[in-house]
């Protein structure tokens, strides 16, 4: 991944990412976590933003040899007799038609599953449909308890600080004004990796020296950054500070707190993207290459999206050449058209699918969250059944078929508990501490035992453990210290 | 925690009914968004509320609406603002949410931007056709143009501008204000090796760069501060004075007679505009065999334009007086202006509003557009 970054750094440039110069007019980079040099070629602090639309205007220039297919949900991923992945069937949103797509490969891109959690910086449609899918099918997911709290997401709704802000110098203070990230990362202060700066943050909170009215935050202090510069590289976290929390972050300290960010596990694949279900592959958070180990860097999460969707893409294309169109049981598309047909008929009166998410949501971020217990995720665990339970029956007030929003929210429920059921059932499996799974029980690392993946697969009553090796090229592990 | 009101647009394609406005009210701080209310409506009363959303952060540009009438984002919408903004304008402080305006409903706040929006921005090549060769490495530009383009990369495509642009109501062909700040994206880019070929389309097209009116709707609409008017002015100022383009639909020219009738009479001389915008600057030029055309096939609207009292006929054919003192006041502005210009475009008065006020207390950064508010004045 990281040999391969510069030449698609480059290609991202090439073909129009405004990535900022220095005054030679050569690309910029600006520090990130983790690092111990600045590395991070940046769009102000929208660069995830500004890659993602220029690459859709590369769909756009190629709309002749690309079909888009926008906003179609997939309902389920297929397999021919042999078991390889041979397409996936889809729900028009606009007017509920559902197609069969036969395909020689499916590469899942559609993300993590954030908001498995509440609060989380995620976007309400990043619900593990991709994990979820690919588990239903039988490809086993790794590191699934390896969660990334962000260091600094706004105490009053979850949205994401970034960390450029970080980047660009500034600091993170207690109640007492204290810079505390001194006492527990010496040398790298708030650019240590954001599983530590998240614990020491939580410790304080959790010591009573946080901030703001319940004690619950800590605060971040960009106003050692010169205002110019606030301006011109970190533009839209002044909005995000001015809209939704009412601070003007050029002048004062904004309240943070760690917040649920990113899941580290997803779909095993290999360098290609490939999963063990040949046809089916994985890319970005959706899946697992274990480039980040249990605790994700930041700006890693983009490169590894756009390294290995383009290996992805490039393998898939190379198998597709060598095979005709397999083709696809009818019979699923039936039964997934009743099985849409049962929701939209089922009897009101259940629980409203809304509180299911929430109790969920709220579930994981009390039990499986920065610090973890066996008595916390067992009772998790526990919740996840129970609301299992309960989302068959959920209650749904749209019986229409234009945009069913309510039809999506239940089919996403089960995504999301298909995911967090995997999350804790690896946490509780992992009694140890390493990257972002600290058991306050289990509170040391222990490479004898557990220098290993937690992989799980789809059983009758819940996830099946198992184990995959790690793979170590150049750096042997050692203790990680800053 | 307080009680607010939405009254929402509703709309079932399905039903056969017409659109409808129905009451709910929500309880919420009073610092939530719009979009949390009609979150709190779909999950606790009716989950048939359609609207697009997801990052709720004002990234993701797909909950924009129009709230009390005003486009924009529900998301950074502050629902004690809507609510106040909506006793200002005597609705009584019931919050009005309605989907976006010059895009075909799909179902209650949904509008079909595909219909619109997405295809006017395929209209503009919306994607970079890089210098060539391609450099091993970067291409080298200077720091302040990728600057300059990154606000209009900041652009969401949340189809708020398009939602109230007057030029679009009343020819639905006209480019728009998104297509075309994303065109100057491109044209600003010193990568592109296409500048002067976007610009001849963009300036010879009827429904191009010259079809916009200045009236300001998409810059207010904007929440991310992309200033579309902005951008097609700097369109057409760089086509004009940098490429020299002078179009068939007779934009340049007329913009240049405007600007010198008011530089000369410090107002619009109405009888001058049409021989001056097709004849040029010189007193001959009313003779100009296009201007008469254009006069005579004008001819009902100016008689309309007086019956309506819009102008006297003797103010419009003789000009309007100006004090001696004003007008010089008037021609200082135009001194001063011409006078910042640069040969360089990077330096160009009005470019670069993106970033102003810097380490000054209590000067916030001015809202993007005030230099051309101050040009157009």
């Amino acid at each position: 991944m990281c040999s391969e970054a510069p030449e698609e750094v480059l290609h991202l440039e090439h073909i129009g990412v405004t990535f900022h110069r220095n005054d030679a007019g050569e690309l910029d980079l600006r520090a990130f976590g983790g690092a111990s040099m600045k590395r991070t070629a940046y769009v102000a602090d929208i660069t995830g933003q500004a890659i993602l639309h220029v690459l859709y205007e590369q769909l756009m220039a190629h709309a002749e040899q690309v079909e888009r297919y926008e906003e179609w949900f997939v309902t389920r991923l297929l397999t021919d007799e042999q078991g390889h992945c041979c397409g996936a069937i889809a729900r028009d949103l606009r007017d509920g038609r559902m197609e069969i797509f036969a395909a020689k490969n499916v590469i899942l891109a559609c993300g993590g599953a954030g908001q498995a959690y509440h609060p989380t910086t995620n976007g309400l449609i990043v619900t593990g449909d991709g994990i979820a899918l690919a588990y239903r099918l039988g490809a086993p997911l790794i590191d699934m308890e390896m969660v990334q709290y962000h260091p600094t997401t706004l105490v009053e709704n979850g949205l994401l600080i970034t960390e450029g802000a970080r980047g660009e110098g500034a600091v993170l203070l207690n109640a007492k004004g204290e810079r505390f990230m001194e006492r527990y990362a010496p040398n790298k202060l708030e650019l240590a990796s954001r599983d530590v700066v998240s614990r020491a943050e939580q410790t304080e909170i959790l010591e009573g020296r946080g901030v703001g009215p319940e004690g619950a935050g800590i605060y971040l202090d960009i106003t050692p950054v010169p205002r110019r510069r606030i301006l011109e590289a970190l533009r839209e976290i002044v909005n995000i500070g001015r809209d939704f929390a009412g601070v003007d972050i050029t002048r004062e300290p904004i309240m943070i707190r760690p917040g649920q960010h990113y899941i580290m596990g997803g779909v095993k694949t290999d360098v290609h993207g490939a999963t063990p279900i040949p046809g089916l592959y994985a890319a970005g958070e959706v899946a697992c290459v274990s480039v980040h180990g249990g605790n994700r860097l930041g700006a890693n999460s983009l490169l590894d999206t756009l390294i290995f969707g383009r290996r992805a893409g490039a393998h898939a294309a190379q198998r597709a050449a060598q095979m005709a169109l397999p083709k696809v049981p009818r019979s699923a598309l039936l039964e997934e058209e009743a099985a849409i047909r049962e929701i939209i008929a089922r009897p009101s009166g259940g629980r409203r699918v809304s509180e299911i998410k929430l109790e969920l949501g709220e579930t994981m971020n009390e039990h499986v969250a920065v610090y973890r217990t066996e008595e916390g995720l067992q009772k998790a665990l526990a919740t996840i059944k129970r609301l299992r339970e309960e989302a068959q029956g959920a209650h749904i007030d749209d019986r229409g078929s234009v945009f069913n929003q309510d039809v999506l929210g239940v089919l996403e429920l089960s995504f999301m508990l298909d995911c967090a059921e995997a999350i804790v059932t690896g946490a509780i499996e992992r009694k140890e501490s390493r990257g972002a799974h600290f058991r306050t029980d289990f509170p040391e690392r222990n490479d004898e035992e557990w220098l290993k993946h937690i992989a799980l697969t789809a059983g009758e009553d819940g996830p099946q453990v198992g184990y995959a090796d790690v793979t170590i090229t150049q750096w042997q592990p050692e203790v990680r210290s800053y | 925690m307080a009680d607010f009101t939405l009254r929402v647009r509703r709309y079932d394609p399905e039903s056969g009914e017409a659109p409808y406005w129905e009451e709910r009210t929500v309880s919420l701080e009073e610092h939530r968004s719009v979009l949390e209310g009609i979150l709190q409506i779909k999950a606790r009363s009716d989950g048939s509320l359609g609207i697009r959303c997801s990052c709720r952060a004002a990234i993701c540009g797909s909950c924009g609406v129009r709230i009390n009438g005003e486009p924009g984002l529900a998301c950074k919408t502050h629902i004690g603002a809507a609510q106040r903004h909506s006793q200002a304008i005597g609705k009584g402080g019931v919050i009005e949410v309605e989907p976006l305006g010059n895009m075909p409903v799909i179902k209650d706040l949904i509008v079909d931007m595909d219909a619109v929006h997405w295809k006017k921005i395929q209209r503009v090549t919306p994607y970079l056709i890089g210098r060539q060769p391609v450099p091993e490495r970067e291409y080298i530009v200077p720091r302040e143009s990728m600057l300059d383009i990154t606000q209009t990369m900041a652009c969401i495509q949340c189809g708020a501008c398009v939602s109230d642009c007057l030029s679009m109501e009343a020819d639905p062909g006209f480019i728009g204000p998104a297509a075309l700040a994303k065109a100057y994206r491109f044209v600003g880019d010193p990568r592109d090796d296409r500048r002067h070929e976007r610009l001849l389309d963009l300036s010879e097209d009827p429904q191009g760069i010259f079809d916009c009116t200045h009236c300001f709707k998409c810059v207010q609409a904007c929440p991310k501060e992309v200033n579309p008017m902005g951008q097609i002015m700097r369109l057409r100022r760089i086509a004009s004075s940098d490429e020299q383009i002078v179009d068939a639909n007779n934009g340049v020219r007329h913009e240049a007679a405007l600007s010198t009738l008011i530089r000369d009479y410090g107002l619009l001389h109405e009888a001058e505009l049409l021989p001056r915008s097709y004849g040029g600057n010189s007193w001959f030029g009313k003779f100009h065999p296009a201007a008469a055309r254009e006069l005579l096939s004008s001819l009902p609207a100016i008689v309309k334009a007086v019956l309506r009292r819009k102008v006297s006929p003797r103010q419009a054919l003789l000009g309007h007086k100006l004090p001696p003192e004003d007008l010089k006041a008037v021609k200082a502005i135009y001194e001063h202006v011409e006078g910042r210009r640069s040969p360089h475009r990077s330096e160009r008065y009005e470019l670069n509003l993106f970033i102003v006020g810097e380490d000054e207390d209590g000067n916030e950064s001015a809202p993007a557009g005030a230099a051309d508010k101050e040009q157009s004045a």
